[in-house]
Order: structure tokens, then sequence, then C-alpha cells
């Protein structure tokens, strides 16, 4: 019988059934950062047990770096107790740190590819919700809480239930001037965030093919924004041409084997699915959200939704809750909003390509004054990348801040926060209330090239009049 | 490592209305720079409680009457966001042994799963009657019975509803896999042994 890759990768790793109908399943590789690890290390200290994989455990520090300081102890000495934590535990297990002493710091959802340590046909786990951004090797990647991060670390199992696999085409070439970004703002403002509860999400179709790897991992990235806690795309040459010569990757006496290997893994043609969601790249604009969820977004020239305009009683009170906290104006076009501050960066747009992208356009205008515009590489490795590529320069003469890699003002554990109601432009995943460290700020989600567009001009704008893009 | 049998719930309620109440309204991400989950109770809905220089806001929490209550009644996609069990540990801590909502977001649900704190489904308009009760009856017993799928309270009884795997593991005490997956390790031994890229 034809099979989808969540099957497959569920198949062989399925270690057995539990006595609650769950099954155990085995975590080939277990991503951990300071955050949500410690509760889990004490709880396998308490109960007396050992990491059971340390070789399969990879760890990163991420959440609660400063980007403006390199030297510890950290200002904030909360900050300096969870990288002491990190540390301690990694050196007590015998677990691969890559500390900042290493060069290979990042976000934890950057690191693991770039090390070619995410591959095909493999289960991954991290205490963190967006694991799902390694689904874009055709990985079954899953976010999980703390509970389970002890579970990973003394078995290298977790106990899961088998999820429904939804495929989700996009065929086309999308317009000039939209991105992985806005696909993914799409199909989330198309399916809802809950839309996909109980769902991996395959993402398919001729735009996926041809997307790069770093687009893949920003669409998959988003996916538990729709409610997916899997999402994933079949591996094919463009995965393989990423991973190749990557440190942790198959060597060369054993890539033929590994990719053959990677290949069986693909969903087969006929395979079934629970259901099958088409979109035409075309449809797709450059998207924006308005509210305090991922699903509450707009093209960019299209009007913020009024209360009146709602389908349904939930559906006004969100938009009553929404627009009173953005503070925005019912019925108003989006555009000609005014920000505060530009974020670039995340593990959603953290990426070389971002960077490069943003460069392109930015190259030779300034940032509008009053702006706080800050540039943050997903990884140490990013920075270098862009660093040789003079990518910075570019960046720090139009007026962005060039910082050091980290989660940085995507969640605000560390010092770059917003302050009071600021409205950011950010390339992040999530415009929840008070998500970049003031409990009034504010956040609009888009590409990182309209939050290029949104710092010169100092308000939400339309990056392909602002930079006249006539081709992606 | 014998787990209690979680078979209902007793105690008494206190709604806190609104759909998509995320991880980040729950718990917000400041109070996360911690290396344990103790003390993470006073910190839960915070920003929605407290005003920047501590001082209370209108909040159901708030409210003495309510105080004391272990019952958590909310919308639509509780417990949206992120994966950190800061959330329902955050719950856990404040005192609350379970919640009913509309439904609950994924990853939120296993988790509290896994802390023994049930989280049944409901529909809207039978959350608003236990709602109702308890508004008018703050001191009022409500029960959770994961065996008969229903909550009672005062005169009444509704439908709820729990994913089957979960309420039996609460029911009869597994919902901490941690002991049968410690059981399988040998099995674990063998299916990693088959996988190339755990052999290598
Ligand atoms: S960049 Fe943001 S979303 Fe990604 S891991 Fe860091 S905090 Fe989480």
């Amino acid at each position: 019988m034809p099979k989808n890759l969540f099957q497959k990768v569920w198949d062989a790793h399925t270690v057995r059934q539990l006595a609650n109908g769950q099954t155990q399943l085995l975590i080939g590789t277990h991503l951990i950062h300071e955050v949500t690890s410690p509760q889990a290390f004490g709880m396998v200290r308490d109960l007396g047990l050992k990491v059971a994989f340390p070789h399969r455990t990879f760890a990163t520090v991420d959440h609660i770096v400063p980007t403006d300081q390199f030297i510890e102890p950290y200002a904030d000495p909360l900050a300096q107790a969870m990288m002491d934590e990190l540390r301690k535990n990694c050196a007590q297990f015998g677990i691969t740190f890559f500390d900042r002493a290493t060069g290979k710091q990042g976000i934890v959802h950057i690191v693991g590819p770039e090390q070619g340590i995410t591959q095909p046909g493999t289960t991954i786990a991290c205490g963190d919700s967006h694991t799902s951004t390694h689904g874009a090797f055709g990985a079954i990647a899953f976010g999980i809480g703390t509970s389970q991060v002890r579970d990973v670390l003394a078995t290298q199992t977790m106990a899961l239930g088998e999820l429904k696999v939804r495929r989700i085409e996009v065929n086309g070439k999308l317009r000039p001037g939209v991105y992985a970004k806005d696909v993914i703002l799409h199909i989330i403002r198309m399916l809802g965030v809950n839309g996909g509860t109980g769902f991996a999400y395959e993402y398919a179709g001729s735009t996926f093919d041809g997307f790069s790897m770093e687009e893949r991992m920003t669409v998959c990235n988003m996916s538990i924004e729709g409610g997916a806690r899997v999402g994933y795309v079949n591996p094919d040459e463009t995965t393989f041409a990423y991973l190749k010569g990557r440190p942790y990757a198959p060597k060369s006496t054993n890539w033929d084997a590994a990719v053959s290997h990677w290949k069986s893994f693909a969903s087969d043609p006929g395979a079934a699915y629970a259901d099958v969601v088409k979109i035409n790249a075309a449809d797709i604009a450059p998207t924006v959200t308005w509210g305090i969820n991922p699903g509450q977004g707009i093209s960019i020239s299209e009007n913020i939704p009024s209360p009146e305009t709602a389908t349904s009683a939930d559906d006004k009170a969100g938009i009553i809750e929404a627009l009173a906290y953005m503070k925005l104006p019912a019925g108003a076009p989006i555009k000609g909003t005014k920000i505060n501050v530009a974020f670039l960066g995340s593990c959603t747009n953290g990426r070389l390509s971002d960077f490069q992208e943003v460069a392109k356009y930015i190259k030779g205008r300034k940032v509008a004054p009053g702006i706080k515009a800050i540039a943050v590489p997903g990884s140490q490795i990013v920075a270098l990348q862009c660093e040789k590529l003079g990518l910075d320069k570019i960046l720090a003469e139009a007026g962005f801040e060039w910082r050091a890699a980290g989660c940085s003002m995507c969640l605000a554990m560390n010092p770059d926060k917003l302050i009071g109601d600021q409205l950011c432009a950010s390339s992040s995943n999530r415009n929840f209330k008070g998500r970049q460290g003031s409990t009034t700020g504010r956040t609009i989600l888009m590409s990182p090239v309209m939050v290029a567009a949104a710092a010169v001009t100092g308000q939400i704008a339309d990056a392909r009049e602002v930079f006249s893009v006539t081709q992606n | 490592m014998a787990l209690a049998k979680i078979t209902s719930v007793t105690g008494r309620a206190v709604n806190v209305p609104g759909n998509d109440i995320d991880t980040d309204r729950i718990i917000p991400a400041r109070f996360m720079k911690c290396v344990t989950f103790d003390g993470l109770g006073e910190f839960l809905f915070f920003d929605v409680r407290k005003q920047l220089d501590g001082t209370e806001k209108p909040h159901p929490l708030n409210e003495p009457r309510f105080k004391g209550a272990t019952i958590l009644l909310s919308g639509a996609n509780f417990g949206c966001g992120s994966s950190r069990e800061h959330a329902p540990q955050a719950i856990a801590k404040y005192g609350f042994k379970a919640v009913i909502a509309e439904n609950f977001a994924e990853i939120f649900f296993g988790n509290s799963t896994t802390l023994g704190m049930p989280c049944v489904t409901a529909s809207r308009e039978d959350i608003t009657k236990i709602a109702a009760f308890t508004e008018a009856n703050p001191q009022g017993e409500v029960v959770i019975d994961l065996v008969k799928l229903e909550v009672r309270f005062g005169a009444h009884a509704v439908k709820i509803a729990q994913r089957e795997s979960a309420r039996d593991a609460l029911v009869n005490g597994r919902w901490d896999a941690i002991g049968e997956l410690i059981d399988g390790l040998p099995a674990v031994k063998i299916t990693a042994a088959k996988l190339p890229y755990l052999v290598a």
C-alpha cells in the first residue's frame, strides 16, 4: 500500500504500543536549549536516571543570550544562571554543546540544519514549538514539553498518538515580492490558527519543489502557528545538495547509500491523506498581520478588518480584542501604519538568504529617522556568512544595528525588548500580546523585505512599491 | 512509579473567558528565566492580572470570592502557542487541578495530561452554564467525572469529552509515561539498531 512520509518515518521509529494505545516512538535526534531543558535534567537526576543516548543529543544556547554583550558573566544574573546550568548538564551527561566559543552557536532550529544534524527520514524532538522547522528536510520533528524532554533524555523515546496528514499543495510561481513567509501566513490565515490541530502538514506542489531549503524551513517553521505540530516537505535533490559536506552529514563513502535510504522515505505516489488543500501561488500577496495571533493576517493592500465584517460572534469578539490591543483603526488601510521598531531575525527568517534579500534592496537606502532597527543573524555561522559578503556593512550603512546570534526580540528573553506600546515590524513568527518583551508592545509579522520597506519608510509599506520590485 | 488514578476532580471553579488564550498570556516569557518550575504559580496570567506597577487589574483570579478554585474554565483553543511546559506548570502550581475548555492546543493538552492535570472539553453552551453556576455560587462544588464523562454542579450535569488515550492514562494511573518508557529500553535498542543514522 502506498504510504506518505509521515507514516513511513513513524513506522520505522515505532518501538511498541503502550498500554493506553499510544506509541513509544524512537526519537533519533534530540535538540535542547537553555530554557526548557534545566527542569528536565533536574527530573532525570531526581529519578536517578541517565541520558540514554548522549551522542544523539545536541545543545545550543539561543533564547537568553544577549546580542550585544559577548563577555560573561552576563548583566542579567538569571540569564547567566541558565547558561551555567546548561553547560553543567552537558558536561555531566556527555552532550555536545554548541556553546558560543565553538563558533557554531545559534538558534536551535538554525543550528541543526546548518550542522547537517537534521536529516530526511529521521525523528527529531526539541523542547520548543518551532521544531517543526526541521520538517523541511523530510524529518518528522516535534515540539515537546519539559516532561517529554525528560522522557527523551532518559529513554530516547516518547509516548505519542499518531497524527493525521493533510497535504497542502501550492502550485505555480510566486509573484514578484512574495516570499515563503507570505505563503505560510496565507496558509494560516486560510486554515486558521487551530485548523491544524491533530494534523501533520505535508507541504507539496511545484512552488515547494522550486523552493530552496531556507524557504522550506520558513514555511515548516510556522506550522505550529496553524495548530499543526508537525510540518514537512518530501526530500529531493535540493535537500541532498544542501546536506552534502555538512559536518554531521554522512561522509562521502556512505553518501550514496544515505541518499537512496532518504529517498525511500518520500511519500509514495497515490499515498492517502486525511485531506488535501490546494492553493494557487499567484493568489498569494505580501501578507502582514493586524492582530494578536498569526492567523489575523491580510494582504498589504487590504484594509484592517472591522467588527461589522465579522463572520460570527466569536470572530467579532476576536476582532474587537485585537484592535483594542493593537490600537489600530477598524476599516482603515494597514498600509501607512506608523512603526517604531524593525526587527530582522528569528528561526523563521534569520538565515543567509533572508539577509541577502534585504541587503539587495536596502543598499543605498536609509532607515527612517526615529526608527530603531536591528538585524540579528540566526547563528554565528549565518553571521559569518553575511559578514564575508559584506551584508552586515550594507545593513549598518542603512541604519540597522548588526547584532550577535540569538532569538533576541522574537520573544525578548534577552535584553532586546520593545518599550511601552511600540509597534514593531517583525520577521519573526508570533504576534501574541506582550510577545516582544513589553506587556503593551505590538507586533506586525511580515517577510524580511517587508520589514526593510517598513524600516526605510517608517510605516507599514508595500515593499514592491518602496523598492520598485519587478521580479524575484 | 505508582501514580494516582485520577477518576474525578472535585472543587470550586473559576471562569477565565476568552478564545485563543496563548501560552505567553498564561505565563509571560520573562518569568521563564528559571531552572526549576517551583514558584511559577504566582506569575500565572501575570500581565492580565497585574498592572506594570504590581497593583491588581480586574481579573477573575483576583476576585476574593474565587480564591481557592481548583477548576479553570475557558474558551476555545486554550493553551495555543509555545510548547513551554511552564504554562501548565504555572496553572498547576497556582493550585488548579483541571481545566475545562471548548478545546485545547495539542502540545498544551499533552503537557497537562503528563502532569496529571486533566483537560476536558465541553460545548460553549455547557461551559456558559457551569460559569453561570459558579458566578451565582462561587463556593459551589463542581465535579469532573472522568469515568462517566460528565461535569456535575448543583442539580445539573453536562457532557464532557476527552481524548480516549488521555482519559485511559488518567483513570488508570498511567498519565506519566516515564515508567513504561523505561521498561521499553531493550526494545528501543533493537529499533535503533535498524536505523542507519543511529548506527553510524
Ligand atoms: S527565534 Fe523565536 S520562535 Fe525561534 S526558537 Fe527563538 S524564541 Fe522560539
